[in-house]
């Protein structure tokens, strides 16, 4: 990959400044369970959390991408880099989601009881 | 410059025909039964001669206004870039195509400084969306309602010009997980419904924006159902498929459906395979331009054969 480390920095800089301003209130950006993309791929692939978690989805990327599940029950707007969607999960179960704009790109959040 | 000549007689006698141009190479490769042959190029005389007694038409694509990260901080100058080469070409084109990924983020400054820009050539301008152009909040509305007057469904729309047919599809929409791109069901009855009334002899050309034949799965390059769309081809003499999507040249010749896809104006993605991902390929400076560039396709009258000729910005 001929991306710069440099691209890299900066696009996780611009995360860490606009995480807060785009998290619900409620939200703890510094503590909320992250799931990162990054080179078209959902990182973890698989996330575990505790009925009541709220995950925050972050695109490092230098294209835009957009959260969906698989069962429609969320869908983000189109991430561009450094944005941000956070999604409260309130009932146990496995919730597989895909990009919208890259179907390929694959995640499932598991949620414990 | 690289030059393909697709003999539609002689490919059509041949099984399984396939040929490549990959992009920054120049290599041009075919292969026949398993053994690699060379396809003749269209010579400079050639194409002037076709110009002459034909008509010609631009393809541009992935102009992703609004980009501005390493890969080119400036997609905006580059799109005038292109749109000055378009400007000076010694053979005014009949009109212009657009691949989509006209705006990287389908904001309507962006959309706006895309028509101001590509409007400079004065010519008549048949675009398709790229994922990047359904990303409003009304997913696709913004695009529909400044592209889609006369289009059915999300977008698509065929027109006919000196005897051939052109067919624009739209497969970026309703993308299912695990998926490609997607043409959909009611998109494919449209399209058995047009050209049923289209002679075998017309040669039709097809346009999308992601590539109608898998390009590389894993990165998403290729669309789910486009057999079902080839099938519907199949009946006639000839066919071209342009598509964009994957920012550099590839080339495959079928039966009788070529098959190419265009250079973006704006940033250059990675070769199949050779990154970890798709997307934004940042090259050395001074390299960008010479990975960018625009597609002139000129028809023969009376002809089956259309020549595809791209050029990069780079060029002279
Ligand atoms: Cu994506």
């Amino acid at each position: 990959m001929t991306r710069t480390s440099i691209s890299r920095l900066l696009a996780c800089a611009l995360v860490a400044g606009g995480s807060t301003l785009l998290l619900p209130e409620t939200g703890h950006a510094a503590d909320a369970p992250r799931v990162r993309i990054e080179n078209f791929s959902f990182e973890p692939q698989t996330l575990t959390v505790k009925a009541g978690t709220t995950v925050v989805f972050e695109n490092d990327d230098d294209i835009p991408h957009l959260v969906v599940a698989d069962d429609k029950s969320f869908r983000s707007k189109a991430l561009d880099t450094g944005d941000t969607y956070a999604f409260t999960f309130s009932k146990p179960g496995d919730f597989a989601y895909f990009c919208g704009l890259h179907p390929h790109m694959r995640g499932k959040i598991a949620v414990s009881p | 410059m690289t030059q393909h000549h697709d003999d539609g007689e002689g490919i059509s006698r041949r099984h399984a025909l396939e040929c490549m141009i990959w992009a920054g190479t120049g290599v041009l490769w075919t292969v026949s039964g398993g053994v690699p042959v060379s396809l003749n190029l269209l010579g400079a005389a050639e194409a002037a001669e076709a110009q002459a007694s034909g008509f010609t038409f631009l393809q541009i694509s992935d102009s992703h206004i609004g980009f501005d990260k390493a890969a080119n901080p400036h997609a905006i100058d580059t799109l005038k870039e292109a749109i000055g080469k378009v400007k000076a070409l010694p053979a005014k084109p009949a009109f212009m195509i657009h691949t989509g990924d006209i705006t990287h983020l389908s904001k309507a400054a962006q959309f706006d400084n895309a028509d101001q820009i590509i409007g400079g050539t004065g010519l008549d301008v048949h675009y398709v969306p790229g994922e990047h152009d359904v990303i409003d909040e009304g997913n696709g509305r913004a695009y529909i309602e400044r592209y889609g007057k006369n289009a059915k469904g999300a977008g698509w729309y065929s027109f006919d010009q000196n005897g051939v047919h052109f067919v624009g599809l739209v497969n970026v929409v309703n993308l299912r997980a695990g998926g490609l791109g997607n043409l959909g069901a009611e998109q494919l009855a449209w399209l058995a419904d047009d050209l049923r009334a289209v002679s075998a002899s017309t040669p039709i050309v097809v346009f999308a924006h992601i590539p109608l034949w898998t390009v590389y799965a894993d990165w998403g390059w290729g669309t789910e159902d486009s057999t079902q769309a080839l099938a519907l081809l199949k009946r006639f003499g000839s066919v071209t498929v342009l598509n964009g999507h994957i920012h550099q040249i590839m080339q495959k010749v079928e039966g009788n459906i070529t098959f190419h896809t265009a250079r973006s104006t704006a940033f250059p993605q990675p070769a199949p395979g050779t990154a970890p991902a798709p997307g934004p390929m940042t090259v050395p400076a001074g390299q960008l331009r010479s990975l960018l560039g625009i597609t002139d396709v000129a028809v023969r009258n009376g002809g089956q054969e259309l020549a595809i000729i791209d050029s990069r910005l780079s060029d002279a």
